[in-house]
């Protein structure tokens, strides 16, 4: 089985600050609009080397998104950033009109997505986002799972024409993709090749899923890992194929189970080949206060609960 | 510039168009429309800077918002008696597979629409983006939006208000459509709204009142103050004394025909004191 080195830990925010620097630099277009909380979305070297094009919203995130679509007009392409939970549920209705359903080229950025955010507790978590940005026609979500991802994927969202939710993360995760990679929206990244189960993993849970294989695979399981970083178009094709194979699937994300990138999953399996799936999300709950670890610990958001839950699956094959 | 007869004339077919409209389909909201209509009208044909065709960017060219996008059938007849669209389009006003929805959107693709509009409250913040992407672009062509009274009850307005007169976007007049009518009845009784001078000027905004804004010549003095007031550091704000139902006296000085549409012999009467003038669709 391939392994995957941790190449040193960094927080995937800080590989979309460092895309948006480099935006910067080679994209005029490119606009940044931030709801005070600039530093937590490592967005101030854009501030600091573009102050005409970086727009301090102040706390007003529903502004914020509709400032945003108004900018498209006139050929923008406005980068918000602020936390997951004031990104999507705050400013539903807002972003559902004048981004979504009027169309407009407006990057929603997404930091401390998730239960990771930890003790700030559940005001700040969000674990519905995803659910609710699928759910809108149009709409592009990625969550990706590394610095150099998160940095790839958003140079790749300004050259896509559209309205994207691109969410990442607060702590420090292990950065094992490849530095500079290319980063293809709605195409799923092989990392393992496996026959006994495949397990499709988004975000932070993905260096977990690799952490499971090995352990797996110590226990004579093969396992293959899927990164699934664009949700939506979520990459059936690859799913399926990769089922084909193994015939079971375990799907993680740091996300409730409604509304997930599992239940994406589940419909594709339904629809073109019913297969057992397991799911490591949370269990229709709020998080709560907590370091991140203790948080994925007690919530079954990590290497174990998808080694448990990759057992579960093979036996009911 | 037009001359006040000849818009005039617009504004009684444009009245016409709206009532034949919302009568069709028995719905839609008559009377804010029919409150804007000289106001939209003059903005369209003679205080705005337009470009020939549509262009969704609307580089070097003023541009407009509909906020409150449940007027959209005096939006739909200023469009397309300008030319926008061809006015036959009308007669599918809020029918299905339409590009004239019940509200604005740009999913049909209408031309003359930039960003749907119907879920209040989200026009001023849209309006600010695009005026500050044409400072961006070097345009100084100016961004103009059209809100209802009753709509700044939303929270999000006052967040555009305060960011609008913070950054000192002063290429932008927001006109409010001040009726002092909404669905449930007088501003006053469903939530008064105070001094929106006052209110708008503490947050720093120029604001400059058309007393009667269903008069052409009064429309087209106020605008041209507000223009002269813009790109002095401030966004501009124009209280637009309307009157909801103007032109016909059966939906004047009262809320009930907010959304409600005429009955046959209504339509009749409403028509009978607006003779049509350029020509029915």
């Amino acid at each position: 089985m391939k392994k995957y080195t941790n190449t040193g830990s960094k927080d995937t925010r800080s590989g979309f600050g460092d895309g948006l620097t480099e935006l910067g630099k080679t994209n005029p277009n490119v606009v940044a609009l931030c709801a005070d909380l600039t530093g937590s979305l490592k967005m101030d070297d854009f501030k600091n080397n573009h102050p005409e094009r970086f727009f301090q919203i102040g706390i007003a995130e529903a502004n914020m998104i509709g400032i945003a679509a108004g900018m498209t007009i006139g050929g923008k392409i406005p980068f918000t950033g602020t936390f997951a939970n004031f990104s999507t549920g705050r400013v539903y209705d807002q972003i559902r009109q004048s981004v979504a359903y009027s169309d407009k080229n407006v990057k929603i950025c997404a930091s401390h997505a998730g239960i990771t955010l930890g003790e700030d507790g559940a005001t700040h978590q969000i674990l519905e986002d995803i659910g609710l940005m699928k759910m809108l026609p149009g709409m592009t979500v990625i969550n990706t799972c590394d610095y150099n991802q998160t940095k790839a994927a958003t140079l790749a969202i300004a050259a896509h024409h559209g309205p994207v939710y691109l969410r990442f993360g607060r702590p420090k995760v292990a950065n094992f993709t490849p530095e500079n990679q290319k980063f293809e929206i709605g195409k799923a990244v092989q990392l393992t090749e496996g026959t006994d189960v495949t397990i499709i993993a988004t975000g932070h849970l993905v260096w977990e899923a690799l952490q499971a294989a090995e352990t797996l695979e110590a226990a004579g399981i093969s396992a293959e890992v899927i990164n699934i970083h664009t949700i939506k178009p979520l990459d059936e094709e690859a799913i399926l194929n990769s089922v084909a194979k193994t015939g079971c699937v375990v799907t993680a994300e740091e996300h409730n189970f409604l509304g997930g990138l599992g239940e994406s999953v589940a419909r594709t399996l339904a629809l073109h080949q019913p297969t057992p799936q397991e799911f490591v999300a949370t269990n229709d709950t709020f998080g709560e206060s907590g370091t991140p670890a203790q948080l994925m610990e007690k919530y079954g958001l990590n290497a174990a609960a998808i080694v448990k839950a990759s057992q579960k699956v093979i036996a009911r094959k | 510039m037009s001359d006040n007869k000849s818009l005039e004339n617009l504004v009684t077919q444009v009245r016409r168009d709206i009532l034949r409209m919302v009568h069709k389909v028995n719905s839609g909201h008559p009377g804010g429309s029919l409150g804007c209509a000289e106001f939209l009208v003059t903005l369209y044909n003679d205080i705005m800077k337009l470009n020939d065709g549509f262009d969704m960017d609307g580089k070097n060219e003023d541009v407009f918002f509909l906020s409150n996008g449940h007027i959209s059938p005096v939006i739909y007849s200023v469009l397309a008696r300008r030319g926008y669209f061809p006015v036959e389009e009308l007669n599918t006003f809020r029918l299905l597979d339409s590009r004239l929805q019940g509200h604005p959107t740009t999913h049909e693709g209408l031309p003359g629409i930039r960003i749907a509009s119907g879920s209040l409250g989200q026009g001023m913040s849209v309006a600010i983006g695009t005026a500050l992407t044409k400072k961006l672009n070097g345009d100084d062509h100016l961004v103009y939006s059209l809100h209802g009274d009753g709509e700044l009850q939303e929270g999000q307005v006052w967040e555009a208000a305060m960011y609008a007169a913070g950054n000192n976007v002063d290429n932008y007049i927001a006109t409010i459509d001040y009726n002092q009518k909404q669905i449930d009845g007088a501003t006053d009784d469903v939530l008064p709204l105070g001094s929106l001078t006052a209110k708008f000027e503490a947050f720093g905004w120029d604001v400059l009142e058309i007393t009667d804004g269903n008069n052409i010549q009064a429309i087209k003095d106020g605008m041209a103050e507000a223009k002269a007031r813009t790109g002095k550091g401030k966004p501009v704000c124009v209280l637009l004394h309307t009157e909801m139902g103007n032109g016909v006296d059966f939906m004047m000085h009262t809320h009930a025909w907010h959304g409600k549409a005429p009955n046959d012999e209504q339509l009749e009467s409403a028509l009978a004191q607006n003779p049509e003038t350029l020509g029915d669709y």
